[in-house]
Parts: C-alpha cells; structure tokens; sequence
C-alpha cells in the first residue's frame, strides 16, 4: 500500500470542510464524518491538517478518531465487507461465516485483499436479525448465510 | 382519496430483502393497468414480523401478504386490486391447522402485543407528516402548550409511571422535574438514538418508522424543563434513520411546529442531529455528551448529574427514543389509561427485538408484566426447528440469561433484576440446547472489552482478565480455581467500576455461573462441551463404515494426525490432533463424527 501524500488540493478540502462548522473544535466528530466520507479513510496526514485548522493537539484529533469505531486509518477495499456480529448473527453461526470469509478472500478480519477489491471487517448489529447470519457487502445486504454460500456470493463481485 | 393502499415495510430487514424493487414494480404494475387513481402505494415502518419479510399489507381489506418477492407484485395487483381476489399462497400460514390467516391481528405473534411506541410503524408513511397529524400527531404538543402549565404536564408524565426505556429504568416525570427546577439561561433536550447494544433495533425502527413521534416528546419535554433547544444523538451506522428524521424536522419547521411561538404560544423550540461515531459507552449519558461536544466518548463522575450540568455544561435531559416515543400517548389518552397497563412498578409496554434461535423473529411489544413463555411460545412462535429452549438472553451485554425456571416470571424491570439480568433496551436472544453458554459469556465479554474505554482500571483490565480466563476454559485448559477466580474479579468490577458499562459488564458471566454451573464444571473437569461449540474439545474420529479411503483428510491435517492406506479407512491419532476441524470440513463422506 503506498503511503498517503497530502497535496495542495487535499488541504483545500480539509480547510474547506472544517470552515463549514466554523473551525469549531466542539464539531470535530462531525469534522471527521465528513472528511472520512470524502478520503474513504483518515491517514495521519489529514489528521495533522485538521489538527492545525482546528488549532488544537494532534493527539487530541488521534484520541477521537481511535476511540470511535466508525473511523479508520486505513483505506478500505472497493467492496468493503461487513460480518454482522451481533448477538442474533453470532448464535446463527456468524464466526462460520467469517471462517469462510477469511479463506475465500484469504485475509484476516481487518485486512485488505491484494488487489484492493475487498477488505473484510466485522459489525455490530444492522437490525436485521431476522436474516441472521448477514453479510453486508457496500449497501448490499445479503441474508440467512450458510458458509458454502460464501464463494457464490465473492464471485459475482469480482 | 385512494381506495386502495398498498403498505409496504421498507423497515431495515424487508430493505434487505428487496422491498424497495417491490415498491417500484407495485408502481409500474398499477401504471400499467390504470389503477394509479385507485390504489396507492405507501412504504411504511417496520412491522415488526421480520421474520416473515418483505411485508405487503393491503387496506382497507387488512390482507396481510409474507415473504413477498418483486416479482409476485404483478399477481397482487392483477389478482387482489383488480379483481378484488387475494393471493392465498402469500397468506401467513398458521404453523399448527396450516389455515392461511388473512389479517395479521389474528397471528399468534400479534395477538399478545399491544402497540404503543410502535403505534404508527408500519401504519404510516414516514416521510409525510401529514399522515402523522391525521394520527393525532402533534395534538399532544398544543394541548400541552396551550392549557398546561409545564409543572401540569410533569406532574401527567409522573402519574403515568412512565420510566426510561434506555435500561436503566429511572422515572421519566422525575427526572424531567430535577431538570427543571435548574436555572440557566440554555437548557437542552437529547435524545439518546446510539443504540449500540448488539441484536435490539427498536430505536432504529422507531425512528425510521415514526420520527415525528419522538420530535413531538422532545418538544414536549423542552416545554416541561425550560428548553428551546433538541438535539438528537444518532449513530451514523443508521442512514435511514437519519435520512427519515432530517426530512420530519423540516417538515415539523416548514409547518410551524419546531421553530417561534409554536401554537401561538411564547414556547420556542428547535432541534438538530449530532451523529455518533460507534461506541458502545455512548449510551451511558455523561459519555454521550461527551461525544457530543467533539471529544472521546469517556464517562465522568456523577455528581454533577446532566439535569445539573449537562451538554456545554448546562442543565440537560437525556432520554431514549422509546421513552420519548411514549411521551405523547400519555396526553392523548391521558395518565391514568397509560398507568393501567403493566404491573405495580412498571407501566406501560416494553418493546423487545426478539431474535435468535426462535421462529417468529421480530420486533414486538407487549404490555409489563407479560412471562417469557407467552413470549417464547405464543408470540415466538417456539424454538426453531423442534430444539429445546435453554436460555434467553436480555438486557445485551450489561444484562444476563434467563433459564427454563424463570419461563413464568411476569416481565418487568424489576422482576428482571431479581432474576440476575436486566430489561436493558430490550434485546432478547434465544437460545438452545445446541449453544454453549460459556461461550455466549466470552462472545458478551469480548464485546465489553473491545467497547471498554478504558478510562477506569477495573473495566479496562479487570474485564480482559475475565475474558483470558474464559478463554482457557473454552480451551480446555481451565481449572476449578479459575471458575473462583472469575467469580471473584466479576464482583470487584461490579462493585469499583466508573460507569453503568462496567458495572454491569459481568452480568453474563455471573447469570452463566449461576443457572449453568454445570456446564462450566463439565468444561473445566471433563474437558467437555455438551453443545460442541468449543472446538478445542472436540474429539473427532472417523467412521470405518464410511471412510473410503480417499486420503483428502490426511493430506489436508495440518499435524499429520491422520494415517492410512487409500481406499482403506483412515484413522485419527488423538494425541498428536489438535481439534482444528479441517478433516471434518474436507471430508466429501461424512465420514468424520465429532463428539
């Protein structure tokens, strides 16, 4: 993976959005929502661009962005997918599905594949249970999950 | 007016399962045969039987269609809007005569229920606030401000024995009237929408369901505690809500009813998202406006509560979504009709994602005071595929599991506690006899300890240590002293933690010590795991009888523990196997048992 270089044009966007909540360090979540929406990620680079717009410790930015699981340092595959792992997900045999998910895109949970197609990570319950064990991969959500299915389901992304 | 509508859920599990194709075939298939002016479709809240989605439900003839695909929309319309006749092989089917059953009130899993939060989902259209008013929205808010003085209306909320659904069960009129008698020249009103506890999605499809219902309450409270300003904590995991809750307050502005004077009145008031980032402690209150005000989600010490010092330091009230959902009934229908429901402590309902090893999962709500094998059995529908019940699962992480003796126990939030768990949001997982408690603990323990924030010693390390300890045991590798040990540190956490997470963090394993004691002894003397989730435990052998010799186990063990000639049956050298499962995986025979 090659590392992220921040450029003129980057630091535009990132003035340009914390502007838009008034250089507010009270909006800093908000801040980061917006900026991980249009990075895909928050390397370290955007991070210590916030933090001087912000005027405020980049530790302090690292310190929010590391608590929260919603924000990530590293990019995700074009196909990101999701293991439901909530409680209903989880007695529905959710690990076997991650099992299966693991050997067919040979990474771990948290990983990227090769080829940035895919990355694999686990979730806390999307409220639909009904369907456990489910999978998201993107927006897509697909449902009552054996881990044979797995393989189908991989192939018709790539 | 339409003589027909065509509701469907578009609540997050029907989503799933293509319900917004169906909408837009139903909408083509109407086009198509002039029907536009006749019927109407209309994409509604969840209607709770999820497990039976996508739902289509027909009025005025309250056809109650299931598992509908996008290509049986064409049929229904042909079928039941033109030629007036319905599509049985849709119908619910009741599981004992297979009768198909027409109108969903008369399904075993509604007939219990009694819907008040729930009131609206999947009646109206969420996205129109029009279908709101025509329910009575927002008559609650003029009634309210217009004849009632704010104490009046704090007093109605405390006769009503209203207390908060987030779990912790505080009474609601209570701590509406701390917060008021504060003075401050900004007081705030937040709505706790960070539902983090993993398998309940109550709040969510309130939310989506019915948004109005809560920014009516929220207004409501502000106009009770003094406050002109709402603001709304939403995870950002759940577009769909946010996306539904944007478009109600513009419609609540636009129609004069968030904003200046509201119905003529001096009372002011207005609201605004602020979205969390994915953190469990969120939902404790001091984390939340923690997390509001741009920093970690950490917990702080109380005193000062929020009613106190709150959000930017001024006095502010934190209620859940369900809370608020039930706000406005109790004006319409007024505190004594809300207080005869439910029993002597708890009143009103509780709503309860039912899920797991169940056959009617869903979303449901149910008077107090209700027993878990009405739940289970009439509402649920009983325990998937003919297994036997072993234990049901509440209150999520902070809450415990419930056995097969507390079955007749009236549900409400204290008669919970005294079982060792707790309502919580109201998640309740089922489980059978092929689950492994100890399992379920280190799966609940996991949780805590990825969702710890490690701002206090006990949570932080204290919970790790439980989770290595049941890690041994699930290995099989534990010891009588370790089930001491665990019990041990599960009542230092409890009693030296910061927050509510911590403190109720050892529930799991404390509730799994104590109704499934066995089930630890047998893991930790008998290295043995009655339900086989445990792999380190699992002897695998191979059936001669089966065997064919094909060698796919041998060259694929990773320890070289299988030996034998092909087309003989092989053999399984237990000490040199290490229990990882591969052969079992690789065999094409079924010829490997696992005991």
């Amino acid at each position: 993976m090659t590392k992220f270089e921040i450029n003129d044009c980057h630091k535009k966007t990132i003035k340009e959005i914390c502007e838009s909540f008034g250089n507010k360090r009270s909006e800093l979540i908000n801040i980061l929502h917006k900026t991980q929406g249009h990075f895909g990620y928050l390397p370290e680079p955007v991070q210590l661009e916030i933090a001087l717009n912000l005027n405020m410790p980049l530790a302090k930015i690292y310190g929010v962005v590391s608590f929260y699981s919603f924000f990530t340092m590293t990019p995700k595959g074009k196909f990101p997918v999701s293991v439901c792992m909530g409680t209903a997900c989880y007695v529905r045999g959710a690990e076997k599905i991650v099992e299966a998910l693991e050997k067919e895109l040979k990474i771990k949970v948290g990983g990227v594949t090769q080829d940035g197609k895919f990355s694999l990570d686990c979730l806390r319950c999307i409220g639909a249970c009904g369907l456990a064990p489910v999978i998201m991969i993107g927006e897509e959500v697909h449902g009552r999950l054996e881990p044979q299915m797995i393989k189908d389901i991989i192939k018709k992304y790539e | 007016m339409y003589k027909m509508q065509l509701l469907v859920c578009s609540g997050t599990g029907c989503r799933a399962s293509a319900s917004a194709t169906i909408v837009e075939k139903l909408n083509e298939s109407l086009k198509a045969h002039q029907l536009t002016e006749e019927a109407q479709v209309v994409t509604t809240g969840c209607f709770g039987f999820c497990e039976k989605g996508p739902i289509v439900k027909v009025i005025p003839d309250n056809t109650f269609y299931t598992q509908v695909k996008p290509e049986d929309a064409e049929e229904i319309v042909t079928e039941h809007i033109l030629k007036g006749r319905k599509v049985s092989r849709l119908l619910y089917e009741d599981p004992e005569n297979k009768e198909h059953i027409i109108d969903s009130k008369h399904m075993g899993f509604y007939q219990k229920q009694m819907r008040i939060a729930l009131r609206n989902c999947g009646v109206i259209d969420p996205e129109n606030i029009d279908e709101y008013i025509v329910r009575d929205g927002y008559s609650a808010l003029a009634q309210v401000v217009t004849d009632l003085t704010p104490e009046q209306a704090i007093d109605m909320v405390k006769q009503s024995g209203l207390r908060g659904r987030g779990g912790a069960g505080f009474p609601t009129g209570l701590k509406w009237e701390i917060t008021s008698k504060f003075s401050s020249d900004q007081k705030y009103v937040v709505c706790n929408a960070d539902e983090g506890d993993p398998g309940a999605f109550m709040d969510r499809s309130i939310l989506e369901g019915d948004p109005n219902s809560i920014i009516e309450a929220m207004a409501i409270c502000g106009y009770c505690i003094g406050a002109t300003k709402g603001l709304v904590y939403i995870r950002a995991e759940y577009p769909l809500a946010i996306k539904r809750l944007e478009i109600a307050i513009g419609q609540a502005r636009e129609y004069g009813l968030l904003g200046n004077n509201i119905f003529g009145s001096k009372f002011s008031f207005d609201m605004e998202l602020r979205y969390g980032a994915g953190a469990f402690v969120c939902g404790e209150e001091t984390a939340l406006i923690a997390s509001m005000e741009g920093k970690r989600g950490e917990p702080r010490v109380k005193p000062p509560f929020p009613a106190e010092s709150g959000y930017m330091h001024k006095p502010t009230n934190v209620n859940n979504v369900e809370t608020f959902a039930n706000v406005p009934v109790i004006f319409l229908k007024g505190p004594e009709w809300y207080s005869a429901i439910g029993t002597e402590k708890s009143k009103g309902t509780k709503v309860f994602a039912l899920a797991g090893k169940i056959n009617n999962v869903g979303l449901i709500e149910v008077p107090m005071g209700i027993t878990l094998r009405e739940i289970i059995y009439e509402i649920g529908g009983g325990i998937k595929n003919g297994k036997n019940f072993k234990a049901v699962q509440t209150g999520g992480p902070s809450g415990g599991c419930l056995t097969e003796a507390h079955l007749d126990t009236p549900i409400d939030f204290d008669s919970l506690v005294a079982a060792g768990s707790m309502m919580g949001s109201g998640g309740m997982i089922v489980m059978d006899e092929d689950d492994c408690m100890v399992s379920i603990a280190k799966f609940y323990l996991e949780f805590i300890v990825e969702e710890s924030c490690g701002k206090c010693t006990p949570c932080r390390i204290g919970n790790k240590r439980m989770l290595e300890i049941l890690e041994k045991i699930t290995q099989g590798k534990g010891s009588m002293e370790d089930l001491d040990h665990l019990r041990n540190l599960a009542y230092v956490i409890k009693d030296t933690s910061l927050c509510g997470l911590g403190q109720s963090s050892p529930n799991p394993v404390l509730s799994t010590l104590e109704n499934f004691y066995d089930e630890y002894v047998a893991h930790v003397k008998d290295k043995r795991c009655f339900a086989k989730q445990c792999k380190a435990m699992a002897k695998y052998t191979i059936n001669p009888d089966v065997c064919t010799g094909c060698t796919i186990c041998a060259r694929n063990c990773p320890v070289d523990a299988i030996t034998g000639e092909k087309r003989e049956p092989h053999f399984i050298h237990q000490e040199i196997c290490t229990h990882c499962g591969v052969c079992y995986q690789k065999c094409k025979f079924n010829a490997i048992n696992v005991e």
